[in-house]
This record gives structure tokens, sequence and C-alpha cells, in this order.
């Protein structure tokens, strides 16, 4: 009778089937929602008002005046300095991401203009390796920075990633100190730099870019930390408290400015932009 | 009683062996002063055997050993009225980083480096030398007195990474290493970070933005431990052992070699035979001299030449093409 009782126990879990395309189930409240609707709304929950992860590209046309942004050095890639080999060689990795995703790389960067201002733009993109920071990602954030302080414009980084990317060793490392040594450079120039955190945001970047922006801003709900909450979990063995690493949880201990609603993302960095560098009349 | 590590047995089997010879004789019999002599002679070529072809792994376990020099251990030996200074003056004294003001060869300089602990008590309380945010502010406060006082910083790195605990993030631990990345590449004295043991991941390199990134022998630095390498891309197949963390440690590159060959680091600083643990003061000695090398030229440098070379060194690492496809 034994084998009776447990099929008892088993837990069925109700699943529910949702077609392909047309409806999606929101990763935060579960709820199944039309698709369309999603899109409508930025890609944002209209029930619980979680932001989705976004492509890089989506994220342009939220932020960014239509087909303003001019990408800069999309071609740069990073070579496999390592040799690196898990489950596949790293070089292979890098191109079945690069085929899936359409980009070369985790982040992107270029020239665009906020309602017609001028900003040097970068983003990264989750999807891509899980966004993570290897020398061509290190590369492009300093190389946005050093252009932002050359064209004396904006500079506003998007950031979404789980950190630094472990297939190229010390030199995706390296790149923390290189992208911070190039923000420092913006900050003695008085060239205003805005921060913006989007889920993900973690290890390598938290470490070093994100969070040195003058203003720092973050999705509502997203996870931001420098250790993944997993690996906290398993060092002091115990659960973690509710909202932890959440946007909101950084705003209440004093770690970011403000939380925007991706509706309201490119009208508050052109507010800040206007009031810390205010274009003067005559040009 | 030393401590050996496991591919270090067959030469404790050796010593032990030696150490009861000793005991045995008072010195006069011929026969047994010629078998030390005869033994030792052997313990030293296994050594050199041992030391000459040591896997990526085994070095890992050495920069790890129980008994090599930490900070406080090489400040004792070559800092010269060495002051240890506290707090970061907003949340708390962090043990995990030490630091202070001491001479070294008459000249007065800000040390600083990550602390672990020997024995249970002591490497809890150190928390095993993974510091909190306020480690690192402090560590910044310093070396911004160093700026003030125009005196050359040096920095020893040797911990497993930044502690992941839930008030390190309440606290701004991203924040803080970030904080030190951007203003280390801006600070207008010499900085010259050693990496005496462990060099783990951000933690590590919190301290080490520097003019000089030299490296003990044995020594490693990684963006991830062989450990946490191995969890990611094996764990699925079940428990994980030393071959699965020699072969991350492998593909990581992660030595001292390596790292100078990427041109990652600047030099090699040599350790004496089986490891700096062996002969601490010798190992201190040859710091000294590579402080004094890298300062030498560092000093006559005014201070914006300085800040842009270093920017121009850092800048530079990475491993790059432009590909069309």
């Amino acid at each position: 009778m034994a084998w009776f009782k447990k099929t008892r126990e088993v837990k069925t879990e109700k699943r529910v089937k949702i077609p392909e395309g047309l409806w999606v189930k929101c990763d935060n409240c579960k709820e199944i929602i039309y698709k369309k609707e999603i899109e409508k709304n930025l890609q944002v929950c209209p029930k619980c008002n979680y932001h989705f992860r976004i492509s890089a590209a989506e994220r342009i046309n939220f932020i960014a005046d239509e087909d303003s942004f001019m990408e800069t050095a999309a071609e740069l890639s990073t070579t496999d300095p390592l040799n690196f080999e898990d489950t596949m060689p790293y070089s292979e990795r890098l191109k079945e991401n690069k085929k899936r995703t359409g980009i070369s790389e985790a982040a992107i960067y270029g020239d665009a203009t906020i309602n017609e201002r001028p900003v040097v733009l970068a983003i990264m993109d989750f999807s891509f390796m899980g966004g993570s920071m290897g020398s061509a990602v290190g590369e492009k954030i300093t190389c946005a920075a050093e252009r932002a302080l050359e064209d004396k414009t904006p500079l506003i980084i998007v950031s979404s990633s789980g950190g630094a990317r472990m297939q190229e060793g010390m030199f995706s490392l390296m790149q923390m100190a290189k992208a911070s040594s190039a923000i420092a450079k913006l900050k003695e120039a008085g060239i205003l730099y805005i921060a913006v955190l989007a889920d993900p945001t973690f290890g390598g970047v938290t470490a070093s870019f994100a969070m040195l922006g003058d203003i720092i801003i973050a999705e509502p709900k997203s996870l931001i930390g420098f250790a993944g909450p997993r690996v906290i979990e398993q060092t002091i063995k115990q659960q973690l408290p509710e909202n932890f690493q959440r946007a909101e949880f950084l705003l209440d201990h004093g770690m970011i400015d403000i939380v925007v609603e991706r509706k309201e993302l490119k009208n508050t960095v052109y507010k800040l932009i206007q009031h810390f560098m205010p274009l003067s009349q005559e040009s | 009683m030393s401590y050996y590590l496991d591919f270090e047995k067959p030469l404790e089997e050796l010593e032990t062996k030696i150490e009861e010879l000793r005991k045995l004789s008072d010195g006069t019999e011929i026969d047994i002063a010629s078998e030390i002599k005869r033994l030792e002679k052997k313990a030293k070529d296994l050594r050199s055997e041992i030391f000459s072809s040591l896997t990526p792994w085994q070095k890992t376990l050495i920069a790890r050993h129980p008994e090599r020099p930490y900070t406080l251990d090489y400040i004792g030996i070559i800092a010269e009225d060495f002051i240890e200074l506290h707090g970061d003056r907003r949340f708390a004294d962090d043990p995990a980083i030490v630091g202070g003001v001491g001479k070294i060869n008459g000249i007065p300089m800000v040390i600083i480096g990550h602390q672990k602990g020997r024995g249970t008590k002591e490497r809890i309380y150190r928390n095993f030398g993974q510091p909190n945010p306020e480690g690192y502010r402090k560590a910044l406060r310093l070396m911004k007195l160093a700026e003030r006082f125009k005196m050359p910083v040096v920095t020893f790195i040797d911990t497993p990474g930044a502690y992941p605990g839930i008030g390190a993030e309440e606290r701004g631990q991203g924040e803080a290493i970030a904080t030190s990345l951007m203003e280390m590449s801006r600070l207008k004295t010499p900085i010259i970070s050693i990496v005496i043991g462990e060099g783990g991941s951000g933690g590590a390199l919190a301290l080490s933005v520097a003019d000089r990134l030299y490296m003990l022998e044995h020594s490693v630095y990684s963006v991830i431990s062989p450990e946490g390498c191995a969890a990611i891309l094996w764990r699925k197949n079940g428990e994980l052992g030393t071959e699965d963390f020699s072969r991350a440690a492998d593909s990581l590159k992660l030595t001292a070699e390596d790292l100078k060959s990427f041109k990652i680091i600047d030099d090699i600083i040599p350790e004496p035979l089986g490891g700096a643990n062996r002969e601490p003061e010798t190992t201190a000695k040859k710091i000294v001299e590579y402080i004094f090398k890298a300062l030498e030229p560092l000093q006559s440098k005014s201070a914006s030449k300085l800040i842009e070379e270093r920017y121009k060194k850092i800048r530079k690492i990475g491993s790059l093409t432009q590909t069309t496809q």
C-alpha cells in the first residue's frame, strides 16, 4: 500500500499552459497578461508594475528621441585571451550570443538626443551573456565616458548585468578599474553622469561605474546589489529580509537617489540634465 | 610543527625523520650527522622539485596557506614605528582591513592591507579577511591622508573577496568598492600594491588600483575563486572535488606568471624555496626591495603626470578586436 500513499503526497503543481506569443506570465506577480498590453505599457506589468527585462534596442526607444541614437564602435569585440572553455569554448559562446541577440556585445553606446538635448548614451543588455562585463563592455563604457568628456555632454549609462565576465578572467576584473577611472575624469570636469540601474545589476558593475553616478536612478523593483542573494544566503545561512536588494530597499538605505518608472525615465533624465547642465541662451 | 599541504606530504615525512634524528643525536656521532646531511639535501631537492612545477591550484593553496605571512606580519618586519589607525569615521572599524603609518627604510608611508586571522578566534574576528564597506572607507580615508601629507601608499592584497552579507549590502558594498577604484585612480601620491596571498575579485581590486602592481611568486589574483568558477560551470554534475577546482584554476589564468605575461601586473617578487611561510624575513626584504625599485621613478614625477600615467596604464588593459561579422 505504500506506493498508494506516495502518489498522494506528490505535489501536482497546477500548470497553466500559455499559448506562445499572445500571453505572458509576469515574473513578479505571476499574472497572465495579454502581451500587447504589456508592450503598450513599455514592457511594464499593468497589474503589479514589474518592469520586465528588455533589450538594449528596446530601451533606446524609451529613453532617447526617435531615430536619434547613433551607435559607435558596434564592431568592437573581445578576443578570447584565456582560451577559456566551459561547456563550450568561449569563442563559440560569443558567436552563439551574437547570433541570438543580434548585437556584438553586452553593451552598446553612442550619441543620442533626449528631448533634443545631445547626450552620450550607453546601455547594457542582459540577454547577452547575462550582461557580463569583459574587455569589450569595459572598453565601450570607458569610451562613452571619454566621449562625454571630450564633447562636454552628459553621460547616461543604463546598467543591467550579472557582473564581471568569468571567461576573460583578470581582464574582466580590470575593466572595473578602467571604467571607474574614466568616470573619475568626468567628475573632475564637471560633466553630469546619470546612472540608471535596471533589473538586475550586480557584482563588478555595481562595484564600479553603476554606483558612481552623480545621480543614481533605479527602475522599480529592480534587483541591485554587490553579492548575489544566493551567495549571501549560503554564506550567512539565514533567510534574507523581504524586499532585500530591491530598488526600494536601496532607496531606504540611502544608496540611490530616486526610483523612477520606465514611462517617466526620459523626462526625469531630461529635467536633471537641464538643472545640472543648462544650455546657455546664446549657444 | 609546520603545516604541510597535501602535495607537500612527501616532504613532511622526510623532515619529520630529520627532526627525529636530530633529537637522537647530540651532534657527535658522525654517522647520524652525515645521515642528517644526506636527508637534508634530499629534502631540499624534493622541495625544489615540488615547487618548480606547481599547478595553478597548488599555488592557490599556497596563497591561502595558514602559515603564510599576512599584512601585519610584513608590517611588523618592514615598518619602523608603525602606528595602526582605525575606523572609517562613518560606521565602524573593520578588522578585515588594517592600515596605518610607519617608516620603511626611513621614509614615512601609509601602509594598508587586507588582514586574515590565525586560529579560529582571530579568523572570525578578522572575518576571514573579507572586508565590509567600512573597511574600504577606512582604507580610502587613510589614502587621502597620505595624499595630503605627500606620503607614498603601499597596499597588501590578501582576501578571498569582499564580504557577502546583509549588512554589507545595506551599507553599500558596491558603492564602497566603486568609490575606492575611482578615488585611487586620481590619488595624487604614488601607490604601490603587492598581492601577498589571495587576490579575490573586486574586494582585492578595491585596494590595488596602483602605479605599480606586483605579485609574490606563489600568490594568485582572480576574477572569481576556482571553487566559485567550478560551481558555476559544473555544479549540475554533482559534488565538486579537487579535480574540478584544479581545472577551474587552470582556466582562470590566475598565477603571477600568467598575469605578468598579460601585462596586468608589473612584476613578480620571488619567494624563498618552499614559499613565503618558510622565510618571512627573506620575503619581507624582497618586498622592500621592490617597493623602493618602484618608488624611485615615481617620486620624481609631478602629481598630474603620475595620475595621467596611472590612467594610461589602466586604460590599456583589455583584449580587443574589431570584427565586422
